[in-house]
């Protein structure tokens, strides 16, 4: 036994004299020290990886029988479609891989939202976070990019015209933007180009994109150290060793806690996947079952349930300016309203960072910005009614208020004063 | 604050409460039911695969249904000579478009197309198959309910009969059919559950296998609980 130990050491130290192999593990899992009180919300940023690598993996064996092809076969079926079709009924367990990496999707939304949700709650954005808190918002636009790309390619109507709405978006940008969505579809209209583009962005430039930018979140992470639900610092208050005392490494302690979040996520995960994937609607429209029609508009086209509160926003904006057309200026509000997340860490001039020690004026700015991301979330899967935009507009300007004026209400808020170590409730 | 909540809670209720309603009959759940799933391929066979297609759809996946080989070759394969082939038909879509001025779809997936907030794509075709009705005006003669100016006559007629739109807006049976009504509704029922199974024919194993896997990941979660909180004890 000892001269197997003793060749399995000479092994690992081969390798850590040409690579850092044991002080990466310790630098990031034995001896990364993270606060002990983290509670039901940290769990979305494991999950969240958990999820990436199921996209990733479940996304490999989807290329190898889907084919980007928007000609008709002899059925009179785009040839993407079928190739659906195929997967779902020809290959074996396709439809389970294909179910898996739909279900994904909406998954990877859940719980990145939640994620985000989390950070807002702590001021987990707050010095020094700010650079892990924009790399996670240009992880978030990756992300919608990956999913609308990703959309089109099982080529039904909903596809088609989703991709039509959002690429004609462009063209409302003034001088360059007839020119700008032409490029990006590489045809007059979304057609056979446009799909074998996407593709290409969606299983190789985005991905690639992705797993970059989620290692520079986690680098960033692990050079700050984590936030916690009482958004003080645990690294002010270490023992002799130097080890923050309010601090556990991360592994054993919270990888067998984050095992836990896994089995309930992927419970929750296959009660979808397995007893109602498609999510009444939700998760894979009903009308993408039709295959892709370029000469019958839907009467109504909606896009996938996280795109809906940011579409939302794009139709409440009805009114021209400056003798620009409306169009461009809701183009304008959801490009804002996607980006302003990420100037969060120096709109709040909060004293403390958790909601736990924040005020009423905070915890009532952000309740409401959480309600009005719900209805316009609802709102875009509607159909418009004068009322509905009403109500959309409503919340909209409710969204704005919420970041713009967070400079004022944060710094007037009565907070109440942080604890010197951090709380276990 | 709490009273723009409150506004804010109600107002929408008041903006969704308009829209146009679509009345459907629920299809009777036959899924598990071999039955009736091989008498709906039957009239799929007979009365469908003609113009529309089922091209995702092979022959020889209708043993799900309880159908042996034989069974197949001797009963339903009219449109492929090998047992593996989908269900294609030999009407091209060109002439199909001249005929009915529309080609009619593929109808391997439809009742997962057709569903709606207003019910399952099965409500949808199983009130769409018994609500033709006699219209002159139309070019084939026939109108639908469900689905206003529809290209496709009334495939089924002689099994239903000729109904008549009333003046109170409801429809009569003017002729009665080789079938009396409920014996119609239930052969239109054994149809739609037919469609149903072909657009998902995985969906019983599907949730089967949903079972085990949640019962083992019920197991799986107390060996996990148990060993996070052996590993956390000493944390406090």
């Amino acid at each position: 036994m000892s001269k197997v130990n003793a060749l399995l050491q000479g092994t690992l130290n081969w390798v850590d004299e040409r690579f850092p192999l044991t002080s990466s593990w310790k630098a990031h899992l034995a001896e990364y020290y993270a606060p002990k009180n983290f509670n039901f919300w940290y769990f979305f940023g494991s999950l969240a990886i958990l999820v990436l690598v199921m996209q990733i993996i479940t996304g490999i064996l989807l290329t190898m029988h889907y084919k980007p092809d928007a000609s008709l076969n002899a059925s009179g079926v785009p040839v993407a479609f079928a190739s659906v079709e195929y997967i779902m009924r020809d290959v074996s367990w396709g439809w389970l891989i294909r179910y898996m990496h739909s279900t994904g999707a909406s998954a990877f939304f859940v719980v990145v939202y939640l994620h985000m949700f989390r950070g807002m709650l702590y001021g987990s954005y707050r010095k020094p976070r700010e650079l892990i808190w924009i790399f996670g918002m240009i992880i978030f636009l990756a992300l919608m990019a990956e999913a609308f790309f990703g959309y089109l390619l099982p080529w039904g109507q909903m596809s088609f015209w989703g991709a039509q709405v959002i690429v004609n978006m462009f063209s409302a940008i003034p001088f360059i933007g007839p020119d700008l969505s032409l490029w990006l579809r590489g045809d007059y209209v979304v057609s056979d180009a446009t799909l074998n583009r996407f593709f290409a962005f969606h299983v190789i430039a985005v991905p690639l994109v992705l797993l970059g930018l989620v290692t520079a979140h986690i680098i960033a992470l692990h050079e700050v150290g984590s936030n916690n639900p009482d958004g003080i610092e645990i690294k002010k208050k270490k023992d002799a060793k130097g080890i923050p005392l309010d601090g556990i490494p991360f592994h054993p302690y919270y990888t067998v806690k984050d095992i836990v979040g896994v089995i309930v996520f992927l419970m929750v995960f296959s009660v979808v996947l397995f007893f109602m994937p498609e999510f009444g609607g939700y998760f894979i429209e009903f009308n993408n079952f039709f295959p892709a029609d370029p000469l019958q508009t839907p009467p109504h086209i909606a896009p996938l349930w996280y795109f809906t509160p940011y579409y939302s926003i794009l139709r409440a904006v009805t009114y021209p300016l400056f003798g620009i057309e409306a169009k461009f200026w809701g183009v304008v509000a959801m490009g804002v309203a996607t980006l302003i997340f990420a100037f969060l860490p120096w709109l709040d001039r909060s004293p403390v960072k958790s909601i736990r020690y924040r005020g009423p004026l905070y915890k009532g700015f952000l309740t409401a910005f959480v309600v009005s991301f719900l209805i316009l979330g609802y709102l875009g899967m509607l159909a418009p009614t004068p009322a509905r935009a009403i109500v959309a507009q409503i919340c909209s300007v409710i969204y704005f208020a919420f970041f713009l004026l967070m400079p004022i209400y944060s710094s007037l808020d009565k907070c109440k004063p942080e604890p010197d170590r951090v709380t276990s409730k | 604050m709490k009273k723009l909540l409150t506004a804010l809670l109600f107002v929408p209720l008041l903006a969704f409460a308009a829209g146009a309603e679509l009345h459907l009959d629920r299809a009777p759940d036959k899924a598990n039911d071999m039955a009736a799933l091989q008498n709906g391929a039957k009239i799929f066979v007979n009365y469908c695969l003609n113009c529309h297609s089922a091209s995702y759809m092979r022959y020889n996946r209708l043993k799900d249904i309880g159908l042996s080989e034989a069974q197949i070759k001797d009963n339903l394969l009219f449109t492929a000579e090998k047992i593996g082939e989908p269900m294609k038909i030999a009407m091209q879509r060109a002439e199909a478009k001249v005929w009915f001025g529309v080609a009619p779809p593929d109808l391997t997936v439809i009742t997962r197309a057709r569903s709606s907030e207003f019910g399952s794509g099965a409500d949808w075709l199983y009130t769409y198959l018994r609500s033709f009705y006699r219209d002159e005006s139309r070019p084939s003669g026939w109108n639908n309910v469900v689905f206003a100016n529809v290209g496709m006559p009334h495939v089924l007629w002689e099994l239903q009969g000729d109904q008549a739109m009333g003046e109170d807006h409801k429809l009569k049976l003017v002729k009665p059919g080789k079938l009396k009504p409920e014996e119609f509704d239930a052969a239109a029922g054994d149809l739609v559950a037919f469609l149903k199974y072909m657009s998902e024919p995985m969906a019983e194993f599907r949730k089967q296998l949903g079972v085990i896997v949640l019962i083992f990941l019920a197991i799986f979660f107390v060996f996990a609980y148990a060993l996070k909180r052996e590993y956390w004890k000493d944390i406090h």
